[in-house]
């Protein structure tokens, strides 16, 4: 311990925060993605229209069931045969730009079972209401359903964006330099594995952890007594 | 499509004699080991922390509180590799050679899989006592009990029947999260998945076949605590979702 070297972090310092900028995009553009894409899954799910639920359920399931790092590289490896059969021609997307595709596809799993029962939490009342003032289904989803579904999973969205952030240094496992992974290139190269790990983990805890209690505090504010 | 499916590869004989599939089942036993030895880790560390925050004594809720925000709040993949790559540098220099030469790398991996599981089965422990109306407690005190007697006989008992659904999905989870565990030298089924990608370069088969694996492990960890949790049913005792009381 005597001997950690504070150096070692401030002249790595410039790469780290290059690592962490691409953590928090690929944070955000799979949080977005991943709500915009789970909502419409919870939607197919809830629907009356059984082949869109089988789709939907489908979907969730099977990527709920298998370990997110083979996700990451199964479509690491699948997307460029994919493009090929489409296109004809080889496109390499590399490991960085294939982890947006991936984390968008596979938290819309998580954010559709969050949204679903957010959905399910409406009184029923609530959508005989909507049709009752004339609305069409897409209107009642719209104005009266997903706004309140919104606001009530609001804070078990964040708390899932909060894994998935964790999550994303599991890009590791096709060598793109998120937060993790440029500490642990650097650790390969100047062989500080202490000073290196434990800078990772202090961020990431003081990071999640405040997020973590703004979430707390949100949920206590904008909880709807009833 | 140009891909070139070929289904019988997995009778091929590899580089070390074995068989591919004999790879995969010696991923799955390695997945299926680490697992259930680190949710044994998580399920006793994890009871023990979720009673703890649920005493009257500060110390201890703030000494389990302190641990489930720190294990919750760091990425597992990080948490291995500091129990690998840091822990041993910041102990004692004979325990740390100890460690990085003779401890088998397995048992570091449950262990740290396990402490990072136990923050969240601690939490569902937790909610599992605080659910449970304060009479249960005073009555076992007026029966003569003392506090830990409160909870052997009348509170714990309870409680694991209020959580068994919540732990039965985190049972299944550990299947999933013990794949991080490739990264620190567990020839497990992702290490196979991988190893097995980069010699043969048949992506889909294989990821089909693993994908089939981690969904049948956690099915039959899921149908295992169905029948626990109907054996332990409590007859005109409603437990599970929400209405407990």
């Amino acid at each position: 311990m005597s001997d950690f070297d504070f150096s070692v972090i401030t002249q790595n310092w410039a790469f780290l925060a290059e690592g962490l900028r691409y953590t928090l995009q690929v944070t955000v553009t799979a949080m977005l993605g991943g709500i915009l894409i789970g909502t419409l899954l919870a939607l197919m799910r809830l629907s009356s229209i059984v082949p869109l639920q089988w789709f939907a359920a489908g979907y969730v399931n099977i990527f709920r069931s298998v370990p997110l790092v083979q996700v990451i590289l199964a479509f690491y490896l699948i997307i460029p045969l994919v493009l090929q059969m489409i296109t004809g021609k080889q496109i390499p997307i590399g490991a960085a730009n294939s982890a947006y595709f991936t984390f968008t596809i596979f938290e819309a799993a998580y954010y559709s079972e969050i949204m679903r029962s957010g959905i399910q939490s409406i009184p029923k009342g609530q959508i005989a209401a909507g049709y009752a003032l004339g609305f069409t289904y897409g209107q009642t989803m719209r104005f009266v359903v997903l706004p309140q579904a919104f606001r009530n999973m609001l804070p078990v969205l964040l708390t899932q964006t909060i894994i998935l952030f964790q999550d994303v240094s599991l890009v590791y496992a096709i060598g793109a330099t998120d937060f993790f992974g440029a500490a642990d290139k650097i650790t390969q190269r100047d062989l500080r594995p202490v000073e290196m790990y434990t800078t990772v983990a202090v961020v990431y805890f003081i990071i999640c952890f405040t997020l973590s209690r703004l979430v707390k505090r949100l949920q206590s504010r904008i909880a709807i007594i009833r | 499509m140009n891909y070139h499916w070929d289904w019988m590869f997995f009778f091929q004989e590899t580089d070390d004699g074995l068989k591919y599939y004999d790879w995969i089942l010696s991923g799955l036993g390695w997945t299926t080991f680490v697992s259930l030895a680190s949710l044994a880790v998580a399920l006793t560390l994890g009871s023990v922390l979720g009673v703890m925050r649920t005493t009257p004594k500060r110390w201890l809720v703030g000494l389990g509180d302190a641990y489930v925000d720190v294990f919750r709040n760091v990425p597992l993949i990080v948490q291995l590799f500091m129990w690998f790559f840091v822990v041993p540098e910041l102990v004692p220099e004979k325990l740390g050679i100890w460690m990085k030469q003779d401890l088998p790398y397995f048992v570091t991996a449950i262990v740290g899989l396990g402490l990072y599981t136990a923050a969240r089965i601690a939490e569902q422990v937790k909610a599992g006592i605080n659910s449970l109306s304060r009479g249960q407690r005073f009555a076992g005190l007026a029966l003569g009990f003392t506090e830990w007697q409160t909870y052997r006989y009348v509170r714990l008992p309870m409680a694991y029947r209020i959580v068994l659904p919540a732990l039965t999905s985190e049972a299944m989870n550990i299947f999933k999260n013990s794949a991080v565990t490739y990264a620190v030298g567990i020839l497990e089924l992702y290490f196979q998945y991988k190893q097995i990608i980069e010699k043969t370069s048949q992506v889909l088969e294989i990821t089909i076949v693993v994908t089939l694996s981690y969904f049948i492990l956690a099915f039959v960890m899921n149908r295992i605590l169905a029948f626990v949790e109907a054996r332990t049913r409590v007859p005109g005792l409603i437990v599970g979702q929400k209405g407990g009381k």
